[in-house]
């Protein structure tokens, strides 16, 4: 029974080490003191251990790193020196190489949308607004949620592979071992890249989900061009297209943080990446659909 | 003797339940190419990586270079990492970049220095490990042998003090293992520095190395050059040396 109970506390002190201390490292960090004695290191080891060895102490844990790696990142992003190469080069493979997918993605959409609104407008005799249904609900929810779904799995899963592949090789450590700093040289050009694209892929979607309710509007309900988008604009704010935009900022920060978080953890060689990859994939959705409900919540009280 | 650069004094680090180093002492001194030796696991890795603090020791006093790097905050120990170097056991090059952008990396990240010095600096660096013509490729058009070279070249961009090399010849074949092994005594004439060496492959021990330390069950359990750790050392240390083919013939 005793080794039973010892097994588990250890497992806690190993994750503690690697999630709190070792990797934090690369901020202010507290070394443990060298003078301190080895009964209250054992005292503090067994507190820390019957938090941490529970799944919710794993997960708070997780969660406090994850908080300090978002806090680190956002203070290196605003502070010189800047990576603006490695920023275009991120920009590139994240941003551009994922407009093919966000696009497809909301022209379907945009279809699916425009079919399944005309199918059930038209038992209230409504099929004229199609248009702002369509517009409305992509511009305010769908655009910005699938858009960032999407980033979230590709680029989000690309980030933490990179980083994680990365971080098993000892290329983290070489940067480190270099006098140089993994957060800025890694993480803050991949957040920055994720924050610039992924609202111009948003918009981007918008429009493509746009046109495709206005191909199912004309070719499926014989309406016109003209009288589609008349409609599609009609009640539209700005204030519709801002809180659709200003929650994309959010989605691309936490997206980036979560698969840089995942990689610079991921230890143990293929095994390691694909468990940083796969929790990446399901932390940013289910981030993604969770924060989005507050943030709605939080944009229609204002 | 000269002074020590490195003093390990009753260092321990676990891993979970499993102590890796218990209350180790080492001390290695100026101008020194020593070799540490052990079992696989036996944590001679962890020894470099408390060294260059990449991990911290749960207890006990490191200190490199007159600097306790045991209570050091990253960022202070940037300017001692300048002066310490670390050549990863498979390189770790950077995969994403040139090899000229590779071993330029520390020049860029600590030095002011125009284009055309760098592109010198990196061509001297890169014939001093007797790489020529690589800077344009990538490390995964390299074979294992020149990676290795081409991550000591940046190894050596700083010009350090001390060196700790991880394992520089495992899973070359022997010739090549040799010409890396003879580059690290060659660069250690040339260039004076300190040489901590991590590695179980003993005719690369028996030809570089002045001393070694035997690491066993988390302790240095023996200290010696490395004939007499053949022909004296306790048993555990000449089976070691034995089983590696040391002196044979």
């Amino acid at each position: 029974m005793a080794t039973a109970r010892v097994l588990p506390a250890g497992a806690g002190v190993e994750r503690r080490i690697r999630l709190v201390r070792e990797w934090a490292p690369l901020s202010a960090r507290a070394r443990p003191s060298p003078s301190a004695t080895a009964s209250r290191r054992c005292i503090i080891d067994k507190v820390i251990d019957s938090v941490t060895s529970s799944k919710l102490g794993h997960s708070l844990v997780t969660l406090g790193g994850l908080s300090r790696l978002a806090g680190q990142a956002l203070v290196r992003m605003v502070t010189p020196p800047y990576q603006l190469r490695e920023l275009l080069r991120q920009c590139d493979r994240l941003g551009a190489g994922s407009v093919n997918l966000t696009n497809i993605t909301a022209l379907f959409t945009g279809l699916v949308l425009a079919l399944q609104t005309a199918y059930t407008l038209s038992a209230f005799g409504a099929r004229l607004y199609i248009g702002e249904v369509v517009a409305m609900s992509l511009v305010r929810e769908l655009g910005p949620v699938l858009t960032a779904l999407m980033v979230g799995g590709r680029v989000g899963s690309g980030i933490a592979a990179e980083i994680g592949t990365m971080a098993v090789t000892e290329q983290v450590d070489a940067i480190r071992s270099m006098g140089a700093d993994p957060i800025r040289k890694l993480v803050v050009p991949r957040v920055w890249a994720v924050l610039i694209t992924l609202p111009l892929l948003t918009i981007l979607a918008d429009g493509m989900g746009i046109l495709g309710g206005l191909l199912i509007s004309v070719f499926e309900e014989g309406s016109t061009a003209g009288f589609y988008f008349q409609h599609a604009f009609r009640l539209m704010t700005f204030h519709d297209i801002a809180s659709g935009l200003s929650k994309t900022f959010f989605f691309a920060f936490m997206i980036a943080v979560i698969g840089c978080f995942n990689g610079l953890n991921a230890r143990g060689g293929a095994d390691g990446v694909g468990r940083a990859t796969t929790n990446t994939v399901y932390a940013a959705a289910i981030g993604v659909l969770v924060s989005d409900f507050f943030l709605t919540k939080i944009f229609l009280s204002f | 003797m000269a002074d020590p650069v490195i003093t390990l004094r009753g260092v321990s680090k676990s891993f979970g339940t499993k102590p890796v180093l218990r209350e180790a002492n080492l001390e290695i001194f100026s101008g020194e190419t020593m070799a540490i030796l052990g079992g696989s696991g036996s944590g001679k890795t962890v020894t470099l990586k408390l060294i260059n603090g990449l991990l911290a020791p749960d207890a006990g006093k490191i200190t490199v270079l007159g600097h306790d790097v045991s209570s050091m905050l990253e960022h202070e120990l940037i300017p001692l990492r300048l002066r310490v170097s670390y050549l990863f056991q498979g390189g770790a090059l950077f995969d994403s970049m040139t090899i000229f952008d590779n071993v330029a990396f520390p020049i860029r990240e600590h030095r002011s220095v125009s284009r055309a010095e760098l592109t010198e600096r990196v061509t001297e660096l890169l014939q001093l490990v007797q790489l020529r013509d690589v800077e344009p490729l990538y490390p995964s058009e390299l074979s294992g042998g020149m990676r290795k070279r081409a991550a000591l070249a940046r190894a050596l961009a700083l010009e350090p003090e001390i060196i700790l090399y991880d394992e520089p010849t495992t899973g070359l074949d022997p010739v090549t293992g040799r010409t890396i092994g003879d580059l690290i005594g060659s660069l250690h004439r040339r260039l004076a520095v300190t040489s901590v060496i991590v590695t179980h492959e003993i005719p690369f021990v028996t030809r570089v190395a002045e001393r070694i330390v035997f690491l066993n069950e988390g302790r240095f359990v023996y200290s010696g050059s490395p004939r007499r750790a053949a022909s004296e050392g306790p048993e555990l240390v000449r089976e070691f040396f034995v089983a590696g083919g040391a002196y044979a013939g």
